[in-house]
């Protein structure tokens, strides 16, 4: 009689070049929600993709209620009642809602093989009240929002009759409001005795969901504890493999006049009377739920979108023209969210990805000077300690960090006064991010003005000196750093509804 | 801190110099003159050879800036259409008092003007790929040359401009100097010019371009135009050979342009190939062509003999530089083509 | 969040905001274009002029509910004029060479050439990932190879076919002309195929996302490949009623056709992307563009302005398409309160 669901033992898997996993275990019980953690690049991923069936693994065994298992393929694993939820929606998006939910297993008619949409949509409905949507089974999939999406792929899995649920970083890009509703379908799910591995960088998921946590480095089994009995500290260690006693580097402040000022900054549907100032050396953060508007304002500023209202000032010139080239000359640089599609292009070397933003100074009447521009870009990846062993090094080949690091590189290249970071340091590893916050530094001590779009709060309480808050669309506070705190931040943050509630 | 040394150096290697696309061109290249010079005893005779290259040249000035179109990323379908609308213009207005140079000058501005307008489509409604938008196009350009000349034919040149198509400078066909002057400015302008790198730019990832400040509209919007203004120098060149036009010439152009672009190694899926390819894909097809004519092997044979080197370039593209059909520019696809492992997505 | 999707909302499959919007926007023009054309013509709208356009229509239709299959799975088939030609060419030879033979087998050689091509080009495409533009212009170019060279270069006329074989196109079941009912037929069967079966809806799931569908263990590459070959079946089928029809088969027969078949799809609102394109909004499209081909000239048009309008519609159908999809969004953001 044991009480353990699923089992790996000694499970290996390689790529061409790389050890994803190396001989690791994991222990899943009934019923219980087991928090998977690591660093990027720990070798989460290909466990799922190993449980799942899209991978098959060099060595080991898998144990389905103690008997050994070998899952071939995405249909095995959904015949063995497996089935995972992955961060970016695999849906379908111009089929209904019902389709998505049942497709691969839609009833049809024996002799007419007409599917039977009644019985479809019936059953589709159903499932998605016991979950609480507030959507119908006829809705376009394509239409729905990311939350929306997530709780369609949950009623896929539940369709399944799915025993064990993978979910893969599901809160990543949801609203602390979007979070708490899929806590609470998770936790009504592992009361149905489902269990569910749940992965996430956000320890604060962990603490409020699971009950056991495994840790995974390097592509290693480090252990597994109980929630309860492992504090925060030892749970870093446990995943970077150091302590991290001081993430945040030391402030030498000398903060000069103002670069940047917007005035009443508007777009329908997005954003409205958004007004901030910066000045030269500051770090603004520009923080605020998830959907605030704070990337739309950045966006908006940089030229990428045009708002419909409302001034923006560089250095008391009037920023006229919507265009990120026209943004760039004046001297505002922007490091985008979405490092891969927005950042850069990954088929190519760093040096010609650095350049890219200014392509016209290393050309003369368009003619390429491409000795001029690698000087420059070994110049500015050694500056920013990119870990590299040429400037013709593909940047696919970079990890997050790194990659990050070549993005400010882009910055660099031109004369900004205003450098704008969007999310820098998500989806990169902690000692990235410690190298990421001394480069800011650096920038702003050199006399940049700096916003840094941000939803962490650590990172934000220790790297801006003001921090200007959003909330649905609007500034709700400007807080100075010194005398904001964490609650200070969340009730300007969150509407008198959600500081309720959380 | 200890300061990181990193080099410039370029990954060089026999290896990836020798497995270059444009190798293999070049070997089909060597084997069609083989082949040819086998079968018929006056093909390997250099002033033929020479001389011969009028015969398919005039599509060859097309091919040029469908490289940069394939390289962007999108497709233009109604260059053979522009090649038409541009060449009855040019004949019609002669033929009603117009001195020639004008006309010709008038055949350039009408055709650079189909590639604007594609182009300002393109770039006012995004949403519509560019096979669609060049589609419709299409159709409008012949459409409106089969309004102005009808079923009828217009020539009646002056002379002189059938030097154009007909005409040498020394030993070489005029056509073939136009048309290497032209290889060679396009050339430059892909590989070594800050353009040609924003092309490349935006056929890689046009969100990361413009993200970083390249003014995508316009320089799509210029390699439309440029299309356009290639199509009108085809026109000229083709209808000097031809002596005269119809509304229904160059038909089935865009296809066979494209087609050479692909076979020269350019991806479909964008960003990515040189121009040297298509060049040599030209001259693979022109003296397969002219060598077949020569023993009096039709049309019909060359037509499955190039329509097998597409497929066959293709399949090997795929297997040995492993570019697959794949959505383009999906990031996560992308990386695992480069040789990521695919767990490594973050 | 869109609030307008309320949970069981009316009966019917879901519909996608602005969809209604352009079938029934080509609707009304069809129907505004009839008026417009009766009024010059009042010989316009009567029965004999009607089933006239529509048997000249009909071979556009059949080849567009192929075409229409191939768009949703994300793909396009330059080679169906090819096809066409080659099948028509060799249904026609076999007519001259054996004049006893029954319409209903040179119908089935027909199908049974185009099947053969379709599956090359599906193979192609599904197995060995070329993409489709590439994959379907070369094979253009090698079925018109072969096309000319089964004829050698000599054309099929009217008085080497049977009147069986001629019959085919000419003959009618019920009062409607033959081609009329098998496209109508096609157009049923095609519809409940793909809005009402399991292998029907997951052609639109393989075009709207093939990695989900890969993850999910649909067989994305059997359904591709099944998709080149019902567009091969039809353009075979199109290809002996087009010979059958025009009482000749010639080498170059359709050249070009392809693109009038992907415009009809394109009017009738199917995605170049993939994953969507309806069978209802296919017939209008199928409609509108024969009525430009055929009617044309029975208002006084001269022939000659037949292309230039018909592409200035497609233009302004696409165009308008995006406009009302653009209209929707900002409307949409409006009412996004802040």
């Amino acid at each position: 009689m044991s009480d353990t669901i699923l089992e790996l033992r000694g499970i290996t898997k390689t790529f061409p070049g790389v050890k994803a996993l190396d001989e690791v275990s994991f222990e899943l019980r009934r019923g219980e929600i087991h928090a998977l953690m690591g660093e990027n690049g720990a070798g989460k991923s290909t466990l799922i993709k190993v449980i799942t069936g899209v991978y098959q693994p060099d060595s080991g065994q898998i144990f389905l209620d103690g008997k050994s298992e070998s899952i071939r393929g995405p249909l095995d694993s959904q015949r063995l009642g497996i089935a995972a939820i992955y961060q970016h929606v695999t849906c379908y998006p111009d089929l209904s809602v019902a389709e998505n939910i049942y497709i691969g297993h839609e009833k049809a008619h024996p002799v007419t093989r007409k599917i039977d949409w009644k019985e479809l949509h019936a059953k589709a409905s159903e499932l998605l009240r016991s979950l609480d949507a507030d959507f119908g089974s006829r809705s376009i999939m394509g239409g729905l929002s990311v939350a929306q999406q997530q709780i369609v792929e949950i009623a896929k899995a539940l369709s399944t009759n799915a025993r064990i649920i993978i979910m893969d970083e599901p809160t990543a890009p949801l609203t602390k409001r979007e979070s708490e509703d899929l806590y609470r379908i998770a936790e009504a799910l592992r009361d149905r005795g489902v269990s569910i591995i749940f992965i996430s960088h956000r320890l604060e998921d962990m603490y409020r969901l699971a009950s056991r946590v495994t840790v995974f480095r390097d592509s290693r089994y480090v252990g597994t504890w109980s929630v309860d009995s492992i504090s925060r500290d030892e749970l870093i260690v446990a995943m970077v493999g150091r302590s991290i006693t001081q993430l945040f580097p030391v402030r030498k402040v000398s903060i000069g006049e103002e670069v940047l000022r917007v005035e009443s900054l508007s777009r329908t549907g997005f954003f409205k009377d958004v007004s901030f100032s910066l000045r030269k050396g500051e770090i603004l953060a520009m923080t605020g739920l998830v959907g605030a508007g704070r990337t739309e304002v950045c966006e908006a500023i940089y030229g990428i979108t045009r708002a419909d209202s409302g001034r923006v000032f560089l250095s008391g010139e009037e920023l006229k023209a919507a265009h990120p080239s026209e943004a760039l000359r004046l001297g505002i640089g922007y490091l985008p969210e979405d490092r891969l599609k927005q950042g850069l292009v990954l088929e190519w070397a760093i040096a010609t990805n650095v350049t890219l933003p200014s392509l016209e100074r290393f050309s003369r009447l368009g003619w390429m000077d491409r000795r001029r521009e690698d000087a420059k870009a070994k110049e500015l990846a050694e500056r920013l300690e990119v870990k590299a062993n040429s400037v013709h090094d593909l940047v696919a080949t970079l990890s997050g960090g790194n990659q990050q690091k070549v993005i400010v590189a882009k910055l660099l290249t031109g004369d900004m006064k205003v450098i704008i970071l969007d999310e820098p340091t998500k989806g990169v590893d902690v000692g990235a991010k410690t190298a990421i916050f001394n480069i800011m530094n650096e920038l702003a001590a050199a006399g940049y003005g700096i916003i840094m779009v941000s939803s962490e709060m650590p990172e934000v309480l220790g790297m801006s000196d003001r921090i200007v808050v959003m909330r649905e669309g609007r500034v709700s506070a400007i807080l100075e750093t010194s005398s904001a705190t964490q609650e200070t931040i969340l009730g300007a943050a969150m509407s008198a509804a959600e500081t309720e509630r959380a | 801190m200890a300061e990181r040394s990193i080099s410039v150096d370029r990954p060089r290697g026999l290896r990836t110099f020798f497995l270059q696309w444009e190798w293999l061109l070049v070997l089909i290249f060597v084997v069609v003159n083989v082949i040819n010079s086998n079968l018929s005893p006056y093909y390997l005779n250099l002033g033929s050879l020479v001389g011969s290259t009028n015969a398919f040249l005039d599509m060859a000035f097309l091919v040029l800036p469908m490289t940069f179109v394939i390289v962007l990323g999108c497709i233009d379908i109604s260059v053979a259409s522009t090649v038409a609308l541009s060449a009855v213009i040019m004949a019609t207005s002669f033929n009603a008092g117009l001195p020639m140079p004008l006309a010709m000058a008038l055949c350039l501005v009408v055709s650079t003007a189909c590639g604007l307008v594609n182009g300002l489509i393109l770039v006012k409604f995004k949403e519509l790929p560019a096979m669609i938008v060049t589609l419709s196009t299409m159709i409008v350009y012949r459409g409106i040359a089969y309004v102005i000349l009808e079923d009828q034919a217009s020539g009646h040149f002056p002379n002189w401009f059938s030097f154009l198509g007909w005409g040498s400078i020394g030993p070489l066909p005029f056509i073939l100097i136009a048309f290497a002057a032209c290889a060679v400015l396009f050339g430059l302008l892909l590989h070594k010019t800050s353009f040609g790198r924003k092309v490349f730019a935006m056929g890689n990832n046009l969100t990361a371009a413009r993200y970083s400040g390249i003014k995508t509209d316009s320089v799509i919007v210029a390699v439309f135009a440029l299309t356009g203004l290639m199509a009108g120098v085809t026109a000229l060149f083709l209808t000097s050979r031809m002596g005269s036009t119809r509304p229904n010439v160059a038909q089935g152009y865009e296809l066979a342009v494209i087609a050479m672009v692909v076979l020269g190694g350019v991806s479909t899926s964008g960003g990515s190939g040189r121009i040297g390819g298509p060049i040599l894909a030209i001259f693979i097809i022109g003296y397969l062509t002219y060598g077949l004519g020569l023993v009096n092997i039709k049309a019909n044979v060359l037509l499955i003999i190039i329509g097998s080197l597409l497929i066959l370039s293709v399949l090997v593209l795929n297997l040995r530089f492993g570019k697959g059909h794949r959505r383009p520019a999906s990031p996560n696809a992308k990386m695992i083509a480069a040789g990521k492992a695919p767990d490594a997505k973050l | 969040m869109s609030a307008d999707n309320k949970p069981g909302s009316a009966k019917g499959r879901a519909i996608r905001p602005g969809e209604g919007f352009r079938e029934l926007g080509l609707l009304m023009f069809i129907v505004l274009l009839c008026i417009g054309f009766q009024a010059r013509n009042s010989s316009f709208l009567t029965l004999a002029n009607i089933q006239d356009l529509l048997a000249n229509t009909a071979i556009l239709g059949i080849l567009a509910v192929g075409m229409l299959v191939v768009i949703i799975t994300a793909g396009i088939d330059l080679s169906i004029g090819a096809t066409i030609a080659l099948a028509g060419m060799t249904s026609a030879l076999t007519v001259a060479a054996l004049p006893g033979i029954s319409p209903l087998l040179s119908l089935v050689e027909g199908m049974a050439v185009g099947l053969a091509v379709g599956t090359v080009v599906g193979l192609l495409v599904a197995r060995f990932n070329i993409l489709p533009i590439i994959a379907t212009l070369g094979m253009m170019n090698i079925v018109r190879g072969v096309t000319y060279i089964e004829s050698k270069g000599a054309w099929v006329s009217s008085y080497q076919m049977s009147d069986g074989f001629l019959n085919i196109s000419r003959g009618t079941i019920l009062g409607a002309n033959n081609l009329v009912v098998m496209a109508v037929a096609i157009f049923i069967a095609a519809w409940y195929f793909l809005s009402h079966t399991r292998t029907g809806r997951r052609l639109y799931a393989v075009g709207s996302n093939p990695e989900a569908a890969d993850v999910s263990g649909i067989p994305r590459r059997r359904l591709v490949w099944l998709a080149y070959a019902i567009m091969g079946v039809l353009s075979g089928l199109a290809g002996v009623l087009w010979v059958s029809k025009f009482a000749s088969a010639q080498g170059d027969t359709a050249v070009g056709y392809e693109m009038s078949v992907i415009a009809a799809c394109v009017l009738g609102g199917a995605s170049i992307t993939g994953g969507s394109g309806k069978i209802s909004g296919l017939i209008l499209g199928t409609i509108l563009l024969g009525m430009l081909n055929n009617a044309l000239p029975l208002i006084n048009v001269s022939p000659f302005w037949q292309q230039l309008i018909q592409g200035a519609v497609i233009l302004a159908a696409i165009i308008m398409n995006v406009a009302v999809k653009r209209n929707n969004q900002r409307s949409a953001l409006r009412k996004r309160a802040i």
